[in-house]
């Protein structure tokens, strides 16, 4: 009986995190400023030459970062175990952190745990792939033809405009409750956010360089290759990481609706038998690969704009 | 400066443009046309060095970009070698008024942008090398466009351009980012390579005297105040001598003189004496307009 209840809190979640994914005024931040052609050359900014150094005194060295950034979990974690030992909270509302752990350990022991984490992380991983690639070419070809972008952008941001889990009936009719339903959600979740990144981005490519790339005779393909693409490739991974954290939301949305299996499926379960320590084991596990996961891309995305600007 | 050798070059010879007629005018946002070139009419002669001048904002971007194709005229025809130009034309070699340097690449592969299509490996490699050094920015190859100075910049356009070895080599203000005494050495090595690889070459600058070293003839450009709309061919100069010239030649003195009258600059401001003086005056008027 809550099973209906549960998704809808997380549909206000998807919601607010589908329209971060899909905010409509374009690529972030890439945007070319309008250029004033009458400046003289010699007075082009190159403030960013020195962005990356290391050398600036407001930031803690690398190491130092790390520390600091381990501090405030420390300071949870702290004042968790004394709120849950003072007795405060009962303790089937509010576990012990060793609790916790310890049941961890127990899942853990049988491979029950390790077969959730499996099955999810599939799940994600498949259907990140599939949402983003399917969102880098159709981004691509909206972005870069006017007739594409008018024949076929507005019915796309009008599918984009339906919150992705009022497809969840629609694709259990038609599929059913299995793998290829929950993978197909996920990447609808993941195509948007990568969609509207790469539209928006190639929509705006510096009109001088793409120029002197025709000048150069450089062939709509090599333009692409040569030109348009390096020239989006930061805002790209920056679309893939917002891809990849709509890919968990809608793994965790698509398991504690029809699954029988997974993480979301343990949180469903656990609350249905009241397991509160499995509850707060699921959490910081999603918590744990999603940053996991989102630091990987940060440091591709580290790297590309090392390289590329 | 002088250079031991130019690097060889891989394609065709210099070829002549003939400018027919041509006029262009742009619709603005409201609606309303402003015509911003109107009946040019010039031939060009392979291997001749045009320089063209004018007041910022007369056109002189703008009809650059028709010879290249990059844009076509509202009216009139261009012809390269008696063939019309109908799109972008890779017998053009074109140094944009902002260096456009791709900034992934290095300054190296971005001067390989403008080799040739086809070009062999090695044979590339060897004039890129050759050219960075002409331009002294071998020190600077492996350098992003970003770690490099507007100047440094310039000179990378510049070796872009020339790395094609075009017929028809299009400058719009190639030195303009650039200091003094870089700027009289780019001159001169753009004319080692021109005598090397003759290239027609239409240049744009905003220094007379620039344009009194370097050109067959000056064309200056502008709007006739009392003509219609749309900047027009004011005066073509033929610039006597050979190159290289003298700099600061005392026959071209009465030429200079024309020129700046023709920009508009009062005669108060000129003066007599070694072209130093008057350059300054003349480089720094033509931008204070800008
Ligand atoms: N694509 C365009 N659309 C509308 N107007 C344009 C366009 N390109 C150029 N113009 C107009 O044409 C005029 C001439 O521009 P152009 O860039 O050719 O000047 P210029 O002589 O090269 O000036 P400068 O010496 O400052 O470079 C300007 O008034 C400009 O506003
Ligand atoms: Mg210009």
């Amino acid at each position: 009986m809550t099973v209906t209840s549960r998704p809808r809190g997380s549909e206000a979640g998807s919601l607010e995190t589908g329209r971060l994914g899909a905010s409509p005024g374009g690529p972030p931040s890439r945007r070319p400023a309008v250029r004033s052609r009458r400046l003289p050359v010699a007075k082009r900014p190159r403030a960013d030459s020195n962005r990356s150094g290391h050398g600036d005194a407001s930031t803690p060295p690398r190491r130092g970062r790390f520390l600091v950034g381990l501090f405030l979990p420390l300071v949870l974690l702290a004042t968790w175990q004394l709120i849950a030992v003072s007795g405060l909270v009962p303790a089937y509302r509010l576990p012990t952190p060793a609790s916790v752990w310890l049941a961890g350990l127990d899942l853990a022991g049988d491979g029950v745990l390790a077969g959730h984490i499996a099955i999810s992380t599939q799940r994600v991983l498949i259907g990140f792939a599939v949402g983003s690639l399917f969102g880098l070419v159709v981004g691509a070809i909206v972005g870069l033809s006017r007739w594409a972008s008018a024949f076929a952008g507005p019915t796309v941001g009008a599918f984009r405009a339906v919150p992705s889990l009022a497809w969840v009936p629609l694709l259990i009719l038609y599929l059913g409750i299995n793998e290829d339903s929950k993978v197909l959600l996920i990447a609808i979740g993941a195509f948007f956010p990568v969609y509207t990144t790469v539209a928006g981005a190639l929509r705006h490519v510096d009109g001088h360089l793409v120029e002197l790339g025709r000048a150069y005779g450089l062939s709509r393909t090599n333009l692409l290759l040569q030109v348009q693409l390096p020239a989006v490739l930061p805002t790209v991974v920056s679309g893939l990481r917002l891809a990849l954290a709509q890919a968990w939301l809608f793994l965790v949305a698509a398991e504690l609706i029809f699954s029988s299996m997974g993480l979301g499926f343990l949180l469903s379960d656990s609350q249905n038998n009241g397991r509160i320590d499995r509850l707060f084991l699921v959490i910081i596990l999603l918590a744990v690969f999603g940053k996991v996961t989102d630091a990987l891309i940060g440091v591709l995305e580290k790297y590309l704009l090392k390289r590329w600007s | 400066m002088s250079i031991t050798s130019v690097p060889p070059r891989t394609s065709v010879p210099a070829l002549g443009v003939s400018i027919r007629g041509v006029a262009r005018s742009f619709t603005a946002a409201d609606g309303s046309i402003r015509r911003v070139l109107r009946d040019i009419d010039l031939e060009i002669g392979a291997g001749e060095i045009v320089a063209l001048i004018g007041p910022s904002g007369c056109g002189k971007s703008t009809l650059l970009r028709q010879v290249s194709g990059l844009d076509r005229p509202s009216i009139g025809t261009i012809a390269i070698d008696d063939t019309r130009v109908t799109g972008v034309d890779l017998r053009c070699a074109v140094a944009f008024q902002e260096p456009r340097l791709l900034p992934w690449r290095s300054i190296e592969r971005n001067v390989a942008l403008g080799l040739p299509p086809g070009t062999d490996r090695a044979a590339g490699a060897a004039r890129v090398g050759e050219l960075l050094e002409l331009v002294g920015l071998s020190g600077s190859r492996s350098l992003r466009p970003r770690q490099v100075s507007g100047g440094m910049a310039q000179r990378a356009s510049l070796a872009r351009a020339l790395s094609r070895g075009p017929g028809v080599l299009v400058l719009d203000e190639p030195f303009g980012a650039l200091d003094a005494l870089t700027r009289l050495r780019m001159q001169d090595l753009l004319l080692d390579v021109h005598a090397a690889e003759p290239a027609t070459i239409l240049l744009v600058t905003h220094d007379v005297d620039e344009a009194l070293y370097l050109a067959d003839r000056v064309v200056l450009l502008g709007q006739d105040p009392d003509g219609p709309d749309g900047s027009s061919i004011l005066r073509i100069l033929p610039v006597p001598g050979v190159r290289p010239r003298a700099r600061g030649d005392a026959t071209l003195a009465q030429l200079r003189g024309e020129l700046l009258e023709g920009l508009g600059v009062d005669s108060r401001h000129q003066t007599a004496a070694p072209h130093r003086t008057s350059k300054a005056t003349a480089t720094s008027t033509a931008r204070d307009s800008r």
